[in-house]
């Protein structure tokens, strides 16, 4: 007879241990990677290890003249191309003191809100599928499918358009533009309805999500958390109402503002949101004002010297530029805010006590681009 | 609080605050000595309410390596840049304001791995983008690399 050696057996549930969470996982939504310390199944602390997709796009800005950086800021946050384009589109002209033509005011907020629908659309439906949903995937792909052949018609890119140049646009917009976007939002107020009756009301869903990662507002604005996943605890930062650009001044529309900052609310923030980007949308799309679609500038852009900085409301939060200038047609110093690299400061604080499958919705729906976090 | 009365204000808090004309925002160069101490007065008293640290940039300025603080005011609105420059390039150090806002702590791992300027009293003072044992601080203005970076 055999004889049973007793091994000592460790108590996983009293010791700690680490464990990688990416840079290869499919719920980091790109290339981060989270060292997780679990205590059983409940994590202790984490540390996100960054710089997998780090370009040095801040470094490639001193050697770029201005419109040639508009190419580079499309790939931070591609999911928010056009806003980011604009961020730095503004501030070479606030710069220079250009007046910029109302029609590419407008057209400018029109394509930035349809590009914050489009974004979120690519957040439900991968949140969804974080929470074993797939069906939100196909679902979610199938209707920002219809903003991205909006946006092809118009100026010939799906993803990276780098459709604003300082002072206007790279070129007009397509003549059905406007009626392609009237019944986009027709069919799209239609199909927002299926989003919330399969996933927003599932029990299972909002089991998973009430009470999980709370965030307060304090800590929100202590740890620069904004945009969608700031306003859910509170904190008013939208910079559209704040310090309005484009002609967000003009239009009506709510800031959408939660009080419990848990996951559900920062779901039902940007569900919301899209509500309101067809709103501001609807009234401005009949009323594009005729007119040129570029200010007069020089073909050689300086900036005087001195410091400038812009902000805009990215899909994720708000995006800050700060460039200083010595007089020359390059940047001496360009430096981005990106929203996600503050959004993820807090992410250790509000995943400390959750189990290891709620880190995987609180990751979700704080809605990580993480190009966007390296540059 | 308008930006007249916040100039008073400061220049009240710390008499040696060095003043910068700047178009868009009140900036002020504070000297490191006094700048941790500086920064808890603006969080915490009623009217100034500093809450919210929205950017925090490294600059080389060949001369000074330079820390610069964007703040605002959730409650009052109010703005303000604040700089804080040290000349040494080898082990120059800039007091940390993580413990006063809590995003400056994976900024000011970012301003020490691509800039190289050391944040005294933070708790995690690594690289964050670029490898442990990286050579140099690639932002920096003396930086060369022939390998990664392509010159035109």
């Amino acid at each position: 007879m055999k004889e049973v050696i007793n091994l000592p057996v460790k108590n996983i549930e009293e010791e700690e241990y680490h464990i990688n969470m990416g840079p290869q996982h499919p719920s980091t939504h790109g290339v981060l990677r989270l060292v997780v310390s679990l205590q059983g199944e409940i994590v202790k602390s984490l540390k996100p290890h960054c710089g997998y997709i780090h370009r040095g796009i801040e470094k490639m800005c001193e050697k770029d003249t201005y419109p040639q950086i508009i190419h580079l800021t499309d790939r931070m946050d591609y999911l928010s191309a056009h806003i980011n384009n604009h961020a730095v589109c503004l501030l070479v002209e606030n710069a220079l003191e250009v007046e910029v033509p109302e029609r590419v005011k407008y057209i400018r907020t029109i394509i930035d809100e349809l590009n914050r629908i489009a974004s979120h659309q690519l957040w439900w439906c991968s949140f969804g599928m974080d929470m074993g949903g797939l069906t939100c995937y196909f679902y979610g792909l199938r209707d920002r499918e219809k903003i991205l052949d909006i946006f092809e018609e118009s100026f010939g890119s799906r993803l990276l358009h780098s459709y604003y140049t300082p002072g206007g646009l790279m070129m007009d917009i397509h003549p059905n533009f406007q009626a392609n976007v009237k019944a986009f939002i027709k069919y799209f107020r239609k199909k927002i309805k299926d989003y919330d009756d399969l996933l927003t009301g599932n029990v299972i869903m909002q089991l998973r999500t009430k009470g999980v990662g709370i965030l307060s507002r304090e800590d929100a604005i202590s740890y620069g958390v904004t945009g969608p996943s700031g306003r859910a605890s509170g904190f008013a930062c939208d910079v559209r109402k704040h310090h309005p650009y484009g002609v967000y001044d003009k239009v009506d529309f709510k800031e959408i503002m939660g009080t419990k900052g848990d996951t559900f609310e920062r779901y039902m923030m940007r569900m919301n949101e899209m509500h309101e980007s067809m709103k501001i949308i609807e009234q401005l799309i009949d009323n594009i004002p005729a007119g040129d679609y570029s200010a007069k500038m020089k073909a050689v852009i300086k900036l005087p010297a001195g410091e400038y900085y812009q902000r805009v409301e990215a899909s994720r939060g708000e995006l800050g530029v700060y460039c200083i200038s010595d007089g020359n047609k390059t940047p001496y110093r360009m430096k981005f805010r990106s929203p996600n690299f503050s959004n993820l400061s807090a992410l250790d604080h509000i995943s400390r006590g959750v189990k290891i499958a709620d880190l995987v919705a609180i990751g979700g729906s704080l809605d990580y681009v993480i190009p966007d976090i390296d540059r | 609080m308008d930006n007249a009365a916040l100039k008073e204000r400061i220049l009240g808090l710390v008499p040696d605050a060095e003043f910068q004309e700047n178009k868009q925002f009140l900036t002020f160069i504070i000297p490191p000595a006094k700048f941790h101490d500086f920064a808890i007065i603006l969080k915490s008293e009623a009217d100034l309410a500093f809450d919210y640290l929205f950017c925090l940039s490294a600059v080389d300025m060949v001369k000074y390596l330079e820390v610069v603080y964007h703040l605002e005011s959730v409650s009052h609105k109010h703005q303000l840049v604040l700089k804080v420059r040290t000349e040494d390039r080898e082990n120059g150090a800039v007091d940390t304001v993580c413990d006063i806002w809590r995003t400056a702590e994976l900024h000011e791992r970012e301003a020490y791995d691509l800039m190289g300027i050391r944040f005294n009293n933070h708790p995690d003072l690594r690289r964050f983008f670029l490898e442990e044992g990286w050579i140099g601080h690639p932002l920096r203005k003396d930086y060369v690399d022939e390998v990664n970076i392509v010159e035109f």
